[in-house]
């Protein structure tokens, strides 16, 4: 009996996907664990797999073509089955279903991309949102979902006004980019899928998340003294290796960092997952290097190591990019002195990490040359308030200056 | 700037005309010596004389057929119907032969002709006699359709009919005739195919064409007393239609609403709303709205007349719709 293959959902956040090529064409046969296509999801490049065995009878997506999770892509069957009735049924998404639940990292073990059941698409697909050709178009441009939003139009459909408000909401937290290109000239690139979803993931954040900000001024003489006598002893580590393992320790001795808010209750982790911000050529990306606190500085150093390498190559699995329970973003490197970071929910809390400077410290009422880094801690103030927060950077502080306190 | 009724702009136009061009005449029933059954023509059998100032019998379709040979052998006829509703006896001289003479005589016969007389209704004057027909002769390759609203565009626009080398069809309105408007001394040409925006505003675009603009004008008045901001265009020609400016407001205000007396199905509205999906779909708040006369024979009782009829209450309505209010 002919079968649909829907787009899989193969991500938490993946609504939808390009067919970035079929392996398979029209008429080819084929078998259950047989890769049919190759997917772009808002994360990753994924294979995708047959879950039957027959004829494949018709591609309904193209190359290039993005399509909503659940809908239609092609049509496995009997080499002459009339396919017509499934071809069809194809223009209806699967009806509204709801969000499914926040990720509990810790919890629950971050799931494995569950096979793209039926079940799995359908109770996840994509849904019609009604909406006045304006609002869509504004929607699109300002990077707006406007199925998150509730119509005030006739049977709640979307229109300019809904738009107009959401756009104020937003930009009373941050304000809109001046519009710099008017004069100039200026191309207008369609975001890629992963920047589409950078757009919507911290809109979600720095919209709900009440930030607040702590920085702290670390002296880090003998931690750049110990990184460089690990160098010369061809140890590959990074001085972020280093704060990673210092920030997983720390927050082992403060819990309440290692956290989530969950509406009407706070969730606190028995393990310290540690998510590191890489920057790729579209977008960002963090990967998960998963009970950090237990592991030692050169595990952490490969660890970290191949999981930039595979997010720059795009082969993460969703598994190694979901679930972290803290996250650390690192621009020291690009010779940033300090900034603040956004929270990637349903974390509490991003550490930021500036450049190590040589700079002037009084010491004794003395000038001498000093190393510091700066630190800015970015925490969600409905689970952690200011003077947690700063015991927290103080652990880190400490053990920072005195790298053997890391343990 | 001297202030004239429509009636006298026309007369105007056709004086001027009739003195700066001898092949043009005027035709019809009771043009002459009655001076016109709404004494458009008055006082041009005395000035040019019953060569040039024709009365005809009632005999629609023999003198706009005299009229389309006259025009096919070099003359420039203006063919007066007393009303459009008695035009449908000379629909086969007008569709069939103006405006196909051109086409069909590979290009030896232009049909320089102006057929004109008050279209849509009046008072009372019942289901045979309150026709708007403007979508009839719009749906036709080879015409050109005129319907002003004003006295300054009734006589820029007549002169341009007749100075015109193709088939025009020109409505005036009977209930028009006495409008009052600024017209000034001298030649001047109002040019086929031009629209005009006839007020400005931010929040709707309402279309409307002849009597209509009165009625959308009343509405927009009322309308911005409540905050909202309607901008009126005349479309003035209905084919060629000026698409521009009309499609230029709507992005701008995102909705639309179109007036027309006429009946709903199958008309100028219909044409105008898909034009303007098909170009600014997405600049569209709203679907485009229609406010037209009832699906229904016109009705002589005063009370049905007047429910059968685009009202400035329900232009209203038909803009609160587009914009969401309640």
């Amino acid at each position: 009996m002919a079968s649909r293959v829907v787009m899989p959902k193969l991500s938490d956040t993946m609504e939808e996907g390009r067919i970035l090529r079929w392996l398979k064409q029209e008429g080819d046969p084929v078998e259950t664990g047989q890769t049919l296509a190759e997917v772009e999801t808002d994360k990753a490049t994924v294979e995708m797999e047959a879950y039957t065995n027959g004829v494949l009878r018709k591609l309904v997506a193209s190359p290039g073509e993005t399509v909503k999770v659940g809908a239609l892509i092609a049509v496995i069957g009997g080499k002459d089955e009339d396919i017509a009735a499934l071809l069809a049924t194809s223009a209806p998404a699967p009806a509204a279903a709801p969000t499914p639940p926040t990720p509990r990292p810790a919890a629950v073990a971050p799931a494995r991309v569950a096979a793209p059941t039926t079940a799995a698409s359908s109770a996840a697909g994509s849904r019609s949102i009604r909406a006045s050709p304006l609002a869509l178009r504004m929607a699109a441009e300002s990077g707006i979902d406007p199925g998150a939003l509730q119509g005030s139009g006739p049977q709640g459909r979307v229109i300019k006004r809904d738009i107009e408000e959401a756009l104020a909401r937003t930009q009373t937290v941050a304000p809109a980019a001046p519009t710099a290109a008017a004069a100039g000239e200026a191309q207008d690139v369609e975001l890629t899928p992963m920047r589409r979803t950078i757009a919507k993931r911290l809109v979600q954040s720095k919209a709900p998340v009440p930030h607040f900000y702590l920085t702290v001024d670390v002296a880090a003489d003998r931690l750049w003294d110990a990184y460089r006598a690990l160098r010369e002893e061809n140890y590959l580590i990074s001085l972020n290796d280093v704060i990673i393992k210092a920030s997983a320790a720390a927050l082992r001795r403060h819990p309440e960092i290692n956290a989530s808010f969950g509406g009407d209750h706070v969730t606190y982790y028995s393990r310290v997952h540690i998510g590191l911000a890489v920057a790729i050529d579209d977008g960002l990306i963090t990967p998960v290097i998963r009970d950090a606190d237990t592991k030692s500085l050169s595990d952490i150093a490969a660890e970290a190591k191949a999981l930039a390498d595979r997010a720059r190559s795009r082969q993460l699995q969703p598994s190694e990019y979901t679930g972290a329970t803290f996250s650390i973003s690192n621009l020291g490197m690009m010779g940033i002195e300090e900034f603040s970071a956004i929270i990637n929910p349903p974390e509490a809390a991003i550490l930021a990490v500036g450049a190590v400077r040589e700079v002037p410290v009084v010491e004794a009422g003395q000038v001498k040359v000093g190393r510091r880094m700066k630190l800015t801690l970015s925490v969600d103030h409905r689970v952690a308030d200011g003077a947690q927060g700063a015991r927290f950077l103080g652990t880190l502080k400490r053990m920072l200056e005195n790298p053997l306190l890391i343990g | 700037m001297p202030v004239i009724t429509y009636r006298d702009a026309l007369n105007q136009a056709l004086r001027e005309e009739l003195r700066r061009d001898p092949s043009v005449f005027l035709m019809g029933e009771e043009v002459g010596v009655y001076q016109g059954a709404y004494k458009v023509s008055k006082g041009l059998l005395q000035e040019f004389g019953p060569q040039r100032i024709v009365d005809t019998p009632i005999t629609e379709e023999g003198f706009s057929g005299v009229g389309v040979g006259a025009a096919m052998v070099g003359l420039r006829p203006i063919i007066e119907m007393m009303t459009w509703n008695f035009s449908m006896l000379a629909m086969d001289q007008i569709i069939n032969g103006a405006a196909k003479m051109f086409y069909m005589s590979g290009g030896q016969f232009r049909i320089p002709i102006v057929v004109r007389g008050p279209g849509g209704a009046a008072h009372q004057l019942a289901a045979q006699h309150s026709q708007s027909l403007e979508s009839w002769y719009a749906h036709v390759p080879g015409l050109k359709v005129v319907a002003p609203s004003t006295p300054y565009d009734a006589k820029g626009l007549l002169k341009s009919a007749i100075r015109d080398d193709d088939p025009v069809i020109f409505f005036e309105g009977e209930t028009l005739y006495g409008s009052k408007g600024e017209v000034p001394d001298g030649e001047y040409l109002v040019p086929l195919g031009v629209a005009d925006v006839k007020r400005q505003g931010s929040d709707v675009t309402i279309v409307a064409w002849s009597k209509m603009v009165s009625v959308a004008l009343k509405a927009a008045d009322s309308l911005a007393a409540e905050g909202v901001s309607c901008e009126v265009i005349d479309p003035r020609t209905l084919r060629p239609l000026d698409e521009a400016p009309i499609l230029a407001s709507v992005r701008r205000t995102n909705r639309c609403v179109v007036v027309e007396e006429g009946w709903d199905y199958s008309g100028i509205g219909a044409q105008l709303s898909y034009v303007i999906h098909r170009e600014a779909f997405s600049d569209l708040d709203a679907p485009v709205t229609r406010v037209t006369g009832a699906d229904v024979p016109m009705p002589y009782a005063k009370n049905l007349e007047h429910m059968a009829m685009p009202s400035p209450a329900r232009v209203v309505q038909a803009v609160r719709d587009v914009l969401y209010l309640a």
